[in-house]
């Protein structure tokens, strides 16, 4: 990784991280290197390093980990917070780096892709006519191919989905 | 058998994928599919182990934080709807397991499946986040799926990668990374002679049938792994019929499978 420049790190990082959920036993890491040794992501590429990520977070290296592509290579399995000693919940930490990464408009694009499908279609793989046709042949009842619950639950936060701070 | 299902058509995306990205949409989502089944007085029975995961958590953090339920239930008004809490979640793997008993499975077989040897996928979201699944399996040594599977002769194998993720979840994101994941359970799997690999949740199928041809092609294996859902292995060891079983939508064909347990398929 190279030196890492901690005058430009941010003080307040760890305890705004503390406070949200997923974040308030993240102190307690003593770098045992457990949660890395347990991920399917890290056993292939080198680039997802929850102990690493964990470090740069606590050091205060905001916009290098918010930032970074590497966070959303974290396939979500939870192996690395069932066996953490400390009881740090490694997972939802990763989870909660990503939201903030979100709310600041950081996003790859096969992910934000995933979220309007949801938020738009209520569903990642939409249905349509050719798959209630298949259902049908199979004696299945057709499913709806349109959503409009999740336009009305998602009808305020439209806008302000992507803004930085907004609650 | 004692247990009936009930569709609800209105059920949306549980919001599992959101959870990285937004978790307030993810509560929402999943609380919504909550009230559904609250307002029909049933608990659910999920086909998917992330929907599992989601839907089990969500129930679990709304009972555990008031200031949580009140702001969830404030957004489904909006729908005309309000979740009280006491829906309970299983994914039918554990469902079976839970509720039925063995004997009643072992009057409805009608075909041995001793010939093959089947490796089971638990994947993640069946067994972990641990604290919200009432310990009802082993985390670490995992045995409820191999159970139900060994209920029709066939040999479960063991294998290095069981509990391992498919990888699934990065897909979106780094297509190889996700497939590098689950070649390496898929050259597992060849290496300890698995006739098929049993899977449980359709992101893993996805994964593991879905994408074999194309990890075959990316890395030069070939592997011609059968990835059968569970209740096609019970079912076919119940005599079920292939088109019941929906054989021919798995994308791995079965075709010698079948021939080995003496099918022909049409």
């Amino acid at each position: 990784m190279g030196q890492v420049n901690l005058d430009q790190a941010d003080p307040h990082f760890a305890r705004e991280l503390a406070r949200e959920p997923g974040g308030e036993k993240i102190a307690l890491c003593f770098t045992c290197r457990t949660c890395t040794a347990s991920c399917p992501i890290s056993r292939v590429n080198e680039k997802f390093n929850p102990l690493r990520i964990i470090r740069m977070a606590l050091y205060g290296l905001r916009d290098e980990v918010l930032k970074s592509d590497f966070i959303w290579l974290c396939s979500n399995c939870y192996a690395c917070q069932e066996r953490c000693p400390q009881g740090v919940s490694v997972a939802e930490f990763m989870n909660l780096l990503r939201n903030l990464a979100v709310r600041e408009g950081q996003a790859p694009s096969g992910i934000r892709a995933q979220m309007e499908l949801i938020k738009g279609q209520g569903r990642i793989y939409p249905l349509d006519d050719f798959d209630n046709k298949k259902r049908a042949k199979l004696d299945l009842p057709s499913l709806p191919t349109s959503c409009r619950v999740v336009k009305v639950l998602f009808a305020e936060e439209g806008e302000s989905q992507m803004s930085p701070g907004v609650e | 058998m004692a247990i009936e299902l009930e569709d609800v058509e209105d059920f949306i995306c549980c919001g599992f994928p959101m959870k990285p990205t937004d978790r307030r949409s993810f509560n929402l989502m999943a609380a919504y599919n909550l009230a559904l089944a609250e307002e029909k007085n049933l608990n659910i029975c999920t086909l998917c182990s992330s929907c599992t995961s989601a839907l089990t958590e969500a129930a679990h953090l709304i009972s555990r934080d008031a200031d949580l339920k009140k702001q969830l239930n404030e957004q489904l008004s909006k729908v005309g709807l309000c979740y009280e809490g006491g829906v309970r979640v299983r994914h039918f793997a554990r469902l079976l397991y839970e509720e039925i008993a063995p004997d009643d499975v072992k009057t409805l077989i009608r075909r041995d499946l001793g010939e093959l040897r089947i490796g089971v996928h638990y994947g993640c979201h069946y067994l972990k986040p641990s604290e919200i699944y009432d310990d009802f399996d082993d985390v670490e040594n995992p045995r409820s799926i191999d159970f139900l599977v060994a209920l029709t002769g066939a040999r479960v194998i063991d294998y290095p990668g069981k509990k391992r993720c498919c990888g699934g979840p990065v897909l979106p994101v780094d297509e190889k990374v996700a497939m590098s994941v689950a070649k390496e359970k898929l050259d597992e799997l060849l290496q300890a002679g698995a006739d098929a690999l049993c899977v449980v949740c359709p992101f893993c199928s996805v994964m593991y049938d879905g994408n074999q041809r194309s990890i075959e092609s990316e890395w030069g294996t070939v592997y011609n792994l059968p990835v059968l859902y569970l209740p096609q292995i019970l079912g076919l060891a119940m005599g079920l019929d292939e088109n019941e079983l929906g054989l021919k939508m798995n994308v791995v064909k079965t075709r010698d499978l079948l021939s080995r347990l003496g099918i022909t398929p049409k």
